[in-house]
This record gives structure tokens, C-alpha cells and sequence, in this order.
């Protein structure tokens, strides 16, 4: 979904309630900053999400949390829009349902499930991890330790090979 | 799939041969996928963007339910071959401008395009033309059932297929038509449409999709939910709503016809005679002049000329296809006179 007001993906999206009317506002990080600034001085009250100081700070820390596979920032989610990995659905889930809901009016998938069942989903994270690990190695120019993650990840794409789900025909009896 | 060649023909979907193409000019749906074990695209490295594109080029060379795929190495392409890909919605503009090793796989007829390394990593999509819906679905779905039999999406039992951005969470599934609208852009009755259309949680979009103007009086159609519908409830929602619009559409024309049927032969005639002959001419006007021509042909007032060749133009006069067909870099200016040599050209040869 885009910004209202630039062509930016959003990422604040605020239900307003004005004259008992229900507005969307989806914006942003730059323009929401500059709703939440103006909205703050012409309420002159001030804008109860920004003056009270413990919110403040869970927002602060709420913005540090990172998921432990890809390691995004939930702030590098909220600035670009874009998750880092199906893992941060999981990591972010209290954050990202009421985001759900607000885009979708829903939660819960229906249609389509695939073949392959998702309950390999740990093996799946895992590399994830590892891939992330590597990076981190190479960048670091921490060879040795590369070669090793490099090894593990084979390891590992071999075992997620061997246990694939039959596939659909052998299924059905 | 040699790109210059492609300078000389176009997508099967604009043929018009389609159900209603003179409406609805194609039906379009595509799916988003992420490999469970990677990061998203934007969150991979290199090297990672690297074995991505190798799987699942690999994967696209089997032929996923039957279907011949030319891979294209997007990340390989000069800007102006990109562009082309984008003109002819092979590609989104998105994944033109991206960077990183990505690539697209597409049919002969077009009908067909697979981009990997997009936002997600892949995007899949089938374009038919007219109003076709049940058609596309039916082969996205063989399609990605193909590809799944190898592959392990990402995928959660409560939030479904689970892609970079929240918004195509779900079934990842975007159905859309394009709709040439003349008659209610002219009467000003696309509001009312538009309206209705939000009500029901319905975008309406340009030609080139987000973000993108309305030319030439076309309009694209599609869902924004994609959570909590199941795909087949989701293409149920635009499969009612689209013969609603067709037929207003329908009506206004023909009111337009009963009313002022000499001025409005008039006008498209004047379209058609300035495309013609014109020396130099500017993108949007060409696309104003080809959807009314487009219009006049569709109400047997231009009796001369087929559709196909006008929805052809309205690709191939973009500025990627008119730099292709010249082959040079050419400025606006230079470019507005090989457009219009290129319509002439075009036009005149049919007599």
C-alpha cells in the first residue's frame, strides 16, 4: 500500500474518527511524522502516542526488536515497508496482526494451501539463519567459520530435501 | 527470445479476441511466492539474489504445466531493453529498476511472464485478452502447482502464502482487468464507477499500474485484499462488478451514437485523420487520439481499420519500443517525430 499523500510505501496506517465519521489514513514515515507533528499543535492537548513518555519508550524499544533469522529491525521494517524473511510474521506477529486486520479486514487465510506442508517451516528458518550467518561471516572476512556455515547449509538443504512431503498423488488413497 | 524482433510483434493478449475485448482489453492475474528458505529480495545479499535467480531459472526450464518459458537474464539488459519489457507488461517497473542478479521468464505469446527477484521471489502472471478470468486462473494455478511440487513456498496455516509486504499477504493473488472506458470518461460518469468501485474495496489504476496515470482512457481494475478471501471468491468479486461496467459503458456509447452521432463521427475521424498525418506528436496525445479512433472503430464509424493494429500502437509508440525500432537514443523532441513517422507508417500501409 502507498502513502496518501507521496508515492512512498506506507507504513503508519491511523483509523481517525472525525464527526463520527471513520477515516483510513495510510502514510509514510515521513509524511506520519509530519501528520503526527500537526495534529500534536493544532489539538493543542498534544498527541497522547508522543507525550506520554513510557509509550515513547516502548515504541523505542519496539523498534529495536529484530528477528534472530534475517535480522531486521522491526524500524528498518517500518521505514522500508518490506518484511526480511517469512520468520519476521512470527517475530513481529503483535505488530503486524493489527496491521493485518487494518489492510485486510482479516486474519485468517483462506484458500489456496499448498502441497508441501509448512511444518518443515524450523528447517526452513534455520537456513535462513545460517544464510544470514554466512553473510555476516564474509563481510567480517571470518573464512573459516564461513566454510563451516557454508557446510551446514548443504547439510541442511539435504535434509529438507529428503523430507519433502510425498506429493499430492501418492496422498490421496 | 531475441528482443529486437519483439519490436515487430505483440502480446497475444492484444489481439482482441478475447470475450468483450472491445472493453475489456485483457484480463490479468499474478501470484506472489517467496522460496521458504531465503530471505525476501530485498533483504538478500548478492549472493543470495545469485541462488535465488539460479533456482528457480532452473526450475522455469521444466517447463511448469507445459509451458515454454524464455528466460530472460533482466539484471544483464541495457535500460532501454528494460523499458521495453516494462511497455509490453512483461515486467513491473519496479523490477526494472531493482538491482541485484534477477531475470524474468516469458512465454512466446506473452501470456505468460514469471519475474524472479521482483519484491518477492517470484511473481507469477498470465495475461489473456478480454475477459477472460476463469481462463487466467486456470493456468496461473497448473502453473503454480508445477512449481510447487519442487519447491517449498513460504507459508503459514494462519496467514497463508507469506510475502515481503503484508499487503499481498495471504493468497498473493492480484486479479485485474484493463478496461477502455472512453464513453464514461467522456460523459463523466467514471466517477460514479470509481465510487462504487471503493465501496467495495476495489483500486482502480492507469495503464502501467501503481501509481501510474490514466492515458488513453484505460483503466485497470483489481482486488486489494488478499487475505481472509479465497482466490476464487476474490475473482468472483471483479468477474461481478466488470459486465456492470460494461455494459454503462455500452450505454453511454450508444446514447452518445443516438444523440450527436455527426459531431462524434467527426471527432473521431479528426483523430484518426491527425494520427495519419501528423509530423510530430507527443505520447499523450497519441494515446487521446488512438482510444478515440479505438472508440470510432468499435462503433463501426471508422470502418477502415482493425483493433488489434490500434492496441498494438498504443504499446509500440511508447519511448522504449519507438528507440528499439529506430535503434538509437532518441531525446523527447527527436522522439515525437519518429512516433508520428511511426503511425504514419503504420496507418498508411493498411491502404
Amino acid at each position: 500500500m502507498k502513502c496518501g499523500r507521496c508515492s512512498k510505501p506506507a507504513v503508519l496506517h491511523i483509523t481517525e474518527l472525525r464527526q463520527g465519521e471513520v477515516q483510513a489514513i495510510h502514510l509514510c514515515e515521513g509524511c506520519a511524522k509530519d501528520y503526527l507533528s500537526h495534529s500534536q499543535a493544532s489539538k493543542g492537548d498534544g498527541n497522547p502516542l508522543l507525550e506520554n513518555e513510557t509509550e515513547e519508550a516502548s515504541l523505542e524499544e519496539l523498534d529495536q526488536k529484530t528477528c534472530p533469522n534475517c535480522g531486521i529491525a522491526f524500524k528498518e521494517f517500518r521505514s522500508q515497508g518490506r518484511l526480511g524473511c517469512p520468520h519476521d510474521y512470527v517475530v513481529f506477529e503483535e505488530e503486524i496482526l493489527p496491521l493485518l486486520e487494518n489492510i485486510h479486514g482479516d486474519t485468517t487465510h483462506l484458500g489456496k494451501v499448498p502441497v508441501r506442508s509448512p511444518q518443515a517451516s524450523q528447517l526452513q528458518f534455520q537456513l535462513i539463519k545460517l544464510r544470514n550467518e554466512l553473510r555476516l561471516c564474509i563481510e567480517e572476512e571470518r573464512y573459516e567459520d564461513a566454510a563451516r556455515v557454508r557446510d551446514s547449509i548443504r547439510e541442511m538443504e539435504e535434509m529438507e530435501h529428503q523430507t519433502a512431503p510425498p506429493t499430492q498423488a501418492d496422498d490421496t488413497p | 527470445m531475441d528482443l529486437e524482433s519483439l519490436t515487430r510483434t505483440s502480446g497475444e493478449w492484444l489481439k482482441a479476441t478475447g470475450p468483450d475485448s472491445d472493453i475489456v482489453m485483457s484480463s490479468r492475474i499474478r501470484l506472489a511466492r517467496n522460496l521458504a528458505q531465503f530471505p525476501f529480495p530485498s533483504r538478500a545479499d548478492d549472493s543470495v539474489r545469485a541462488e535465488v535467480d539460479e533456482l528457480l531459472k532452473t526450475q522455469l526450464a521444466k517447463h511448469p504445466a507445459g509451458r515454454k518459458l524464455n528466460y530472460i537474464v533482466v539484471s544483464g539488459l541495457e535500460l532501454l531493453d528494460r523499458q521495453m519489457l516494462v511497455e509490453r507488461q512483461l515486467i513491473s517497473r519496479e523490477h526494472s529498476e531493482s538491482h541485484g542478479q534477477r531475470g524474468v521468464g516469458i512465454s512466446d505469446e506473452e501470456n505468460v511472464s514469471i519475474m524472479v527477484n521482483e519484491e518477492d521471489h517470484l511473481r507469477i502472471q498470465v495475461l489473456r485478452s478480454g475477459f477472460a478470468l476463469d481462463d487466467c486462473w486456470q493456468e496461473i494455478n497448473a502453473i503454480d502447482d508445477a512449481i510447487e511440487a519442487d519447491r517449498t513456498y513460504a507459508f503459514s496455516d494462519r496467514l497463508g502464502y507469506l510475502t515481503a509486504c503484508p499487503t499481498n499477504c495471504g493468497t498473493g493473488i492480484r486479479v485485474s482487468v484493463l478496461m477502455h472506458l472512453p464513453g464514461l470518461v467522456h460523459t463523466k460518469e467514471i466517477t460514479k464507477v470509481f465510487q462504487a468501485l471503493q465501496k467495495i474495496n476495489l483500486a482502480v489504476r492507469g495503464l502501467y499500474g501503481e501509481g501510474s496515470q490514466a492515458m488513453g482512457d484505460f483503466y485497470q481494475i483489481s482486488n486489494q485484499v488478499t487475505l481472509g478471501k479465497s482466490e476464487e471468491q476474490l475473482i468472483r468479486t471483479i468477474k461481478d462488478v466488470v459486465p456492470n461496467i460494461v455494459s454503462y459503458e455500452r450505454r453511454v456509447r450508444q446514447e452518445l451514437v443516438s444523440k450527436n452521432r455527426r459531431g462524434l463521427h467527426d471527432q473521431v475521424s479528426r483523430a484518426y485523420g491527425i494520427l495519419k498525418t501528423a509530423r510530430t506528436i507527443s505520447s499523450e496525445e497519441t494515446m487521446d487520439l488512438l482510444s478515440s479512433v479505438r472508440l470510432g472503430i468499435n462503433l463501426g464509424l471508422i470502418d477502415d481499420m482493425e483493433i488489434p493494429l490500434i492496441n498494438e500502437l498504443f504499446v509500440h509508440t511508447q519511448p522504449a519500443h519507438l528507440q528499439k525500432i529506430r535503434h538509437e537514443k532518441l531525446e523527447t523532441v527527436d522522439r515525437n517525430v519518429a512516433r508520428a513517422d511511426y503511425i504514419r507508417q503504420r496507418l498508411n500501409e493498411r491502404r
